[in-house]
């Protein structure tokens, strides 16, 4: 979801540790190693990686590009490749006749069905364009904070995964207990409280 | 600290308690809403309200939506036992409004409207944009993060059980 969307979601993240400088150089070249690859002529079914948020399909990171006002401004990209069952199995069976008519066989055995039917799926990978799935992401570096604007599991779940392989930083999701943990300026005593409450009942 | 997936699940009650009293105070205390966050002007309970009531074999879910829905049916389930799971909120401050759905488990903001912006026609004009798209972002948030503190200091204080919880139950049963 995009961050300049009439309609957005925002899940908030805290970032510990930092990048070594030079800091601009340093994003740049982690935002580019771990850049999103294009699968639309290739076998593979999905691909994960950054992008830019001006142009999310020819990500460019030259510059400082990614950089507006304080903040580091990019998006995460998943792309998908869904081939329908039907449409697996339509080309399976095809191919299969087809081989039986050439070699006179009246049946494949198990192994060469696999084989069959994996042929078929890289050759339809090849010929089926990926669902790109872009979200945007606000990185706050000097105030350690991150919004990642969508509250997809998944869509969370990669982006955490993608954050900490690119940055090699903590990256600490911040929900109600993390919050009161760590950002709301608890004493040590009072975390002590924090671990001991238990759900209070509001009725009688 | 805890672990982060055994500490989402078992504190996810702290985030239902936070949605339970700000709506006691929105009905009861909005002096206390304007003492934390000066620049409100308000803050009311959308058009959605989600409660849940554990059980012991089980969970109850009552939704309440619709413009005019009426909510007693989320104070009747006050009274059952339930919490406020998610809220649809509308806040202003001054001549603004921002409307987002709060979910309580997560504090997760979903769907949020914020003021009306100027469109972008270009790439030039794509930092302006950003940067006061994150302006009205970050006036939710504080507000949120704002109300979440403050709970939290109330919620591990003796306040909470001596006067809080009583107030509130006077008002689920008034």
């Amino acid at each position: 979801m995009g961050l300049l969307s009439s309609s957005v979601s925002i899940t908030c993240y805290r970032v510990e540790g930092s990048l070594e400088d030079p800091f601009m150089e340093t994003v740049e070249k982690k935002l580019k190693h771990n850049m999103i690859m294009e699968i639309d002529d290739d076998v593979s079914e999905k691909a994960i990686g950054w992008t830019s948020l001006e142009n999310p399909y020819q990500p460019k990171f030259e510059g400082s590009s990614f950089c507006i006002g304080p903040y580091l401004v990019f998006a995460l990209r998943i792309d998908q490749k869904s081939i329908p069952a039907k449409v697996l199995k339509k080309f399976y069976v095809l191919e299969m006749l087809k081989i039986l008519s050439e070699s006179g066989r009246k049946y494949l055995n198990k192994t060469e069905k696999q084989m069959v039917k994996d042929r078929v799926y890289s050759i339809l990978l090849r010929r089926y364009p990926a669902t790109p799935k872009i979200y945007d992401l606000i990185w706050n570096y000097e105030g350690g904070f991150i919004w990642f604007f969508s509250n997809q599991k998944s869509a969370n779940e990669e982006f955490e995964t993608l954050f900490s392989k690119t940055f090699q930083l903590s990256l600490i999701r911040l929900f109600p207990y993390t919050i009161a943990d760590l950002d709301a300026g608890l004493s040590d005593s009072q975390k002590e409280q924090l671990n001991k409450i238990s759900p209070t009942q509001f009725s009688e | 600290m805890l672990d982060v997936s055994v500490s989402y699940n078992r504190y996810k009650f702290l985030g239902h308690e936070f949605l339970t009293w700000l709506w006691f105070l929105m009905e009861k205390d909005r002096s206390f809403l304007q003492t934390e966050v000066p620049e409100l002007t308000s803050l009311e309970v959308g058009n959605r309200i989600v409660l849940e009531n554990r059980f012991n074999e089980g969970v109850e879910i009552i939704t309440i939506k619709g413009d005019d829905a009426g909510l007693e049916e989320g104070m009747l389930s006050l009274r059952k036992g339930a919490v406020v799971t998610e809220f649809h909120l509308l806040y202003t401050a001054g001549d603004h409004q921002w409307q987002f759905i709060l979910k309580g488990e997560s504090l997760n903001i979903s769907n949020l409207k914020v003021p009306k912006t100027g469109e972008v026609e270009s790439g030039r004009e794509l930092e302006g944009a950003v940067l006061e798209k994150v302006y009205l972002f970050e006036k939710v948030i504080e507000l949120i993060n704002i109300l979440y503190k403050s709970f939290i200091k109330l919620r591990i204080s003796s306040e909470w059980k001596e006067k809080i919880v009583p107030e509130i139950r006077k008002w689920i049963y008034a």
